[in-house]
């Protein structure tokens, strides 16, 4: 009985990573993760001995604490990729801030430049505001 | 404008944020006691009408959506200033504590190095600090002397300037992280072939706000130093790009 929730509710992951996956509410990169993840616990609800077989050739005395250490171990790599994601996410977001904020005052720039060619001003004229030469 | 004038075209960049109350006259006094620049003020995120108030005075001002740090208000400024093809650019404090009037002296100091800190204890003025922060800034002084190849008293001064070729340098390698601005973006252009060199300058009492003498805060910042040091002096070498 206990085979059976199990397999069903790793069935039920595997379908939801799948159907996000379809509406690309999930990137690729990570989905593959889940489903490797999700495959290899379907693989050790099917086949339990492949657990004792395990933790007997890796001389860990009770096979569930295998278990443990090993979903341990995935999750805290797991932990670690998200956050080396989201740190290029964030800088990633600073250059464009960045960048943002250097557009907004060329755009300033064209604008007054624009309405001060239109009232027919010189626009030599040094002072306040005064927009440099660019060589992009 | 003469072509000599041209050879030398200045930016003073100024991270601010929510400084309306002192950066105007900030503004005004590098106008007037400085050297022929532009100005730029990198609008960190401001709150109140900084950027407005800039303006006003006659600087450019870049407005960031959002707060950066002083790391990314300076990144920003060099971006710019490469963007735009200044030959050098100072880095000023918006709140007043930096004197336009040094601007010159430290810009000088460019002819025989790539960056010129104006250091704070270097005899003149009357600017102190005392206790473990003062330690802390000591061990930080003494430890990247010894990588500059260099007597420097204060490396954690923002009142910097920096040539064309480290203007290259940062646009690519200026780390945004806390101290990145200090710490870690000198040790990193020291790494890569950069020279440095300082000017003493006096410092004045900040316009608003008082510099925090509490034992703890200055623990964390020895402890956060040491630690962007550490990691500035791992980092591999990085040959400033040449376009």
């Amino acid at each position: 009985m206990a085979t059976l929730v199990g397999f069903i509710f790793v069935l039920v992951i595997l379908l939801i990573i799948f159907e996000m996956l379809r509406r690309r509410h999930l990137r690729e990169k990570y989905a593959v993760l889940w489903i490797i993840i999700g495959i290899g616990v379907l693989v050790l609800v099917a086949f339990p001995q492949l657990l004792f077989w395990a933790s007997g050739v890796l001389g860990v005395r009770v096979p569930s604490n295998l278990l443990f250490a090993m979903a341990l171990l995935l999750l805290v790599l797991v932990c670690l990729h998200l956050s080396f994601e989201q740190s290029q996410a964030e800088d990633e977001i600073r250059v464009l801030a960045e960048e943002v904020g250097i557009l907004r005052l060329k755009v300033q720039e064209l604008e007054t430049r624009g309405t001060r060619d239109e009232s027919g001003h010189s626009s030599d004229a040094r002072g306040g505001g005064k927009p440099p030469e660019t060589n992009l | 404008m003469t072509p000599a004038e041209q050879a030398q075209r200045t930016l003073v960049i100024m991270p601010a944020w929510n400084e309306s109350e002192a950066i105007g006259n900030t503004i005004r006094e590098v106008f007037e006691f400085g050297p022929a620049c532009d100005v730029l003020v990198v609008d960190d995120g401001s709150r109140d009408n900084t950027a407005q108030v800039a303006r006003d005075a006659g600087a450019l001002v870049v407005q960031l959506p959002f707060n950066m740090g002083v790391g990314g208000a300076m990144r920003t400024g060099f971006k710019y200033a490469k963007m735009h093809g200044y030959h050098q650019v100072i880095q000023v404090d918006s709140d007043g504590q930096h004197d336009p009037r040094d601007i010159k002296a430290v810009l000088d100091g460019l002819q025989d190095a790539d960056i010129v800190i104006g250091a704070r204890f270097a005899d003149k003025g009357n600017y102190t600090v005392h206790g473990p922060r003062k330690w802390a800034m000591n061990v930080l002084a003494w430890t990247i002397s010894k990588i500059a190849g260099t007597q420097l008293t204060d490396v954690t001064s923002g009142f910097r300037a920096a040539n064309a070729k480290t203007i290259r340098q940062y646009v690519d390698h200026y780390p945004a992280e806390y101290l990145g601005d200090t710490i870690d973006s000198l040790v990193v252009a020291i790494r890569s072939g950069c020279t440095v060199r300082q000017v003493g300058v006096s410092m004045r009492e900040r316009q608003g706000g008082t510099p925090s003498h509490d034992p703890v805060k200055a623990a964390i910042y020895l402890g956060r130093s040491a630690f962007a040091l550490l990691f500035a002096l791992t980092r591999k070498k990085n040959i400033p790009s040449s376009n």
